[in-house]
């Protein structure tokens, strides 16, 4: 009796659980389907296709041929084209970034203000999340009408000019490119405005009756609070931007893809490239943010 | 160098002392200068970043309705002489507009309401279910986010291409029902935070009352939750509409979406114009500014009426930590 009585509610417990995680995996069943066929798949058979020759016709049976590191060195060492597109897409990247980054903290700090008409500059800052898409950047790039500032008429141009390269270079980039990085920034400085907004007037006020200055909370404050938020749009810029459309690597793993003799496996050899380096950049990025401390909670 | 900071601080704590009343007034006067000064130059800053970002839309507004005239005379940059809108005109036949429209938008509402669908069955999954290798599937969730399109682009192709989905919408409707549309991962982790937040009891409520996971699911959960739903839908919409790069590859020209159809502008306005005058209407800016604010303006009528909803939604996202 008493033997029973110990077992059922035991096993009934077993059988809840048991029922939860069948319903849990019937709930994930269309997303695991889903990365399985569409994310993993893929993803594995693009590293397979750049190491083979495959023919041009997707529907031909014949065997691929392997071919090993051919179209890596290929893309490395023979084909400029893609040397090219992949210096600059890599620049794009890596300058940008950190600029997007900056710029939306500072404009979330801006914004991070008690005045009238916040909300109608943040709806503005906002905007360009809205409509910005390959063609609609491609179309405003080609008729200057992202050139806001035409640095060759004034004089800061030739006074840039005379530094060197290793200053003017980045301060050139801002002004070529000051729209795009303002539009590629509305959903970060969203995401900084929010965290900020959770620091909260009881610390705010602690740190201002200490006589901490606007500049000092900014620093002891402001920014190691904001740390966490910095990895995750700055991973999320970096996201962003890789994978803009009309990159000029994108653009060539594009174009490339049907080439005789390479049909594919030429193009995925070149993602695969592009990929690595973004991983890699990710890594970085993963590591200069990353929590030093135990974790006090999850993002 | 101890002893004399001391000393600084005691003066400065003398002097409040000591002063009071005859410094407060004058002290109060310049904060409140102070204040103002820095009201105006926040607001100099806030007008000159805004005009900034909302340049290149002032500038195709504009140059939208020059006419050739205009457009090249040098002394008219920012006022038309004339409100031209021949430019539309040729931009929506180009473009064969209402019909891509149409196409465009059942297109991309039906891509948002499959993404949010399956989204929120794989956030309610994680929220609300205890299961083995959890932890795994989130970690794939996450690293989903950071495989690029480019990567998989090709292979897709060919997978579609076998199956006879290539030049199809189901090449981009059949990934975003199985949770592998644009940002996916995002949409996951948003209706995760909010499936999480709203108490157990609730759930567990109602299947006392006898409803299953799925009943408490529609019933309980997603109407709690309509603000996830929002966002997922919102947000959905506006990328789907952008994403031209697998779009346009599995999809191809051969389905009229109005940003595929923007990228083949030049050649889409030729094949209307070129041949019937013989080659006069060369293509210019302005149907190509007029071309592009078509484009978008279903975009920007959204954001215009729901702007709010956007940000908040973003906001509400649980991506900011809780």
């Amino acid at each position: 009796m008493k033997k029973k009585e110990n077992l059922r509610p035991s096993r009934r417990r077993m059988s809840i659980r048991m029922r939860e995680a069948v319903s849990g995996y019937l709930f994930l069943a269309p997303w695991i389907a889903g990365f399985l066929a569409f994310t993993l798949y893929p993803f594995a058979y693009s590293l397979f296709l750049s190491f083979n020759q495959v023919s041009q016709d997707p529907m031909n049976k014949a065997k691929p041929v392997f071919v090993g590191l051919q179209w890596y060195k290929e893309a490395l060492t023979v084909d400029t084209t893609f040397t090219v597109a992949l210096m600059d897409t890599m620049r794009f990247v890596l300058l940008s970034t950190p600029l997007i980054v900056v710029v939306a903290l500072m404009l979330a700090l801006l914004l991070n203000r008690q005045f009238r008409g916040r909300t109608f500059f943040r709806a503005v800052f906002f905007f360009p999340v809205i409509i910005i898409s390959g063609p609609v950047v491609n179309k405003l790039l080609e008729s200057d009408a992202a050139a806001v500032v035409n640095p060759e008429n004034y004089l800061i141009y030739d006074v840039l000019r005379t530094l060197p390269d290793v200053i003017s270079a980045p301060l050139m980039y801002i002004f070529d490119n000051i729209t795009l990085i303002l539009w590629f920034s509305g959903v970060q400085i969203i995401l900084f405005l929010a965290s900020l907004l959770k620091i909260g007037q009881p610390l705010r006020e602690a740190a201002a009756i200490d006589g901490a200055s606007g500049w000092q909370m900014l620093w002891k404050i402001y920014l190691p609070f904001l740390r966490p938020m910095v990895l995750l749009n700055t991973v999320y810029t970096v996201v962003l931007l890789s994978t803009f459309s009309d990159n000029a690597v994108n653009q060539k793993i594009l174009s490339d893809r049907q080439l005789a003799g390479k049909a594919f496996s030429y193009s995925a050899a070149m993602s695969w490239i592009y990929l690595l380096l973004i991983l890699l950049t990710l890594l970085v990025v993963f590591l200069l943010f990353r929590e030093r401390r135990a974790k006090e909670g999850n993002a | 160098m101890k002893i004399r900071s001391i000393e600084r601080a005691g003066r400065k704590a003398g002097r409040a002392l000591v002063l009071p009343s005859s410094i407060q007034h004058p002290d109060k006067l310049r904060r409140a200068g102070r204040r103002l000064a820095g009201q105006i130059l926040l607001y100099f800053l806030l007008i000159g970043i805004s005009v900034v970002f909302l340049y290149p839309i002032l500038y195709m507004v504009v140059n939208s309705f020059k006419t050739v005239g205009d457009l090249v005379n040098p002394g008219i940059e920012w006022i038309p002489t004339t409100l031209y809108i021949g430019n539309y005109r040729r931009a929506l036949v180009a473009l064969d507009y209402w019909h891509s429209l149409a196409y465009t938008v059942i297109f991309t509402s039906a891509a948002t309401l499959f993404q949010t669908i399956s989204c929120a069955l794989a956030g309610y999954a994680l929220a609300r279910h205890r299961f083995p290798m959890k932890k795994l599937w989130m970690v794939l969730i996450v690293i989903a986010f950071l495989i690029p399109s480019h990567v998989t682009l090709i292979p897709r192709y060919l997978q579609f291409f076998k199956y006879g989905l290539v030049n199809t919408p189901w090449a981009v409707l059949l990934p975003a029902a199985l949770g592998q549309g644009v940002n996916s991962t995002i949409f996951i982790l948003v209706f995760h935070q909010f499936f999480s937040s709203y108490p157990r009891s609730f759930d567990e409520a109602a299947q006392l009352d006898g409803a299953n996971r799925f009943r408490v699911f529609f019933r309980v959960a997603l109407p709690i939750c309509s603000p996830a739903i929002i966002v997922s839908l919102l947000f959905s919409f506006v990328w789907f509409w952008n994403e031209t790069y697998t779009a346009g590859q599995l999809m191809g020209e051969a389905q009229s979406l109005l940003p595929i159809k923007l990228s083949s502008f030049m050649e889409l306005y030729n094949n209307a114009y070129a041949s019937a005058s013989s080659g006069v209407s060369q293509i210019n800016e302005s149907q190509n500014m007029a071309a592009t604010l078509l484009v978008i303006a279903p975009l920007l009528l959204i954001y215009l009426v729901l702007q709010k909803r956007f940000i908040e939604g973003i906001e509400s996202s649980g991506l900011t930590g809780e």
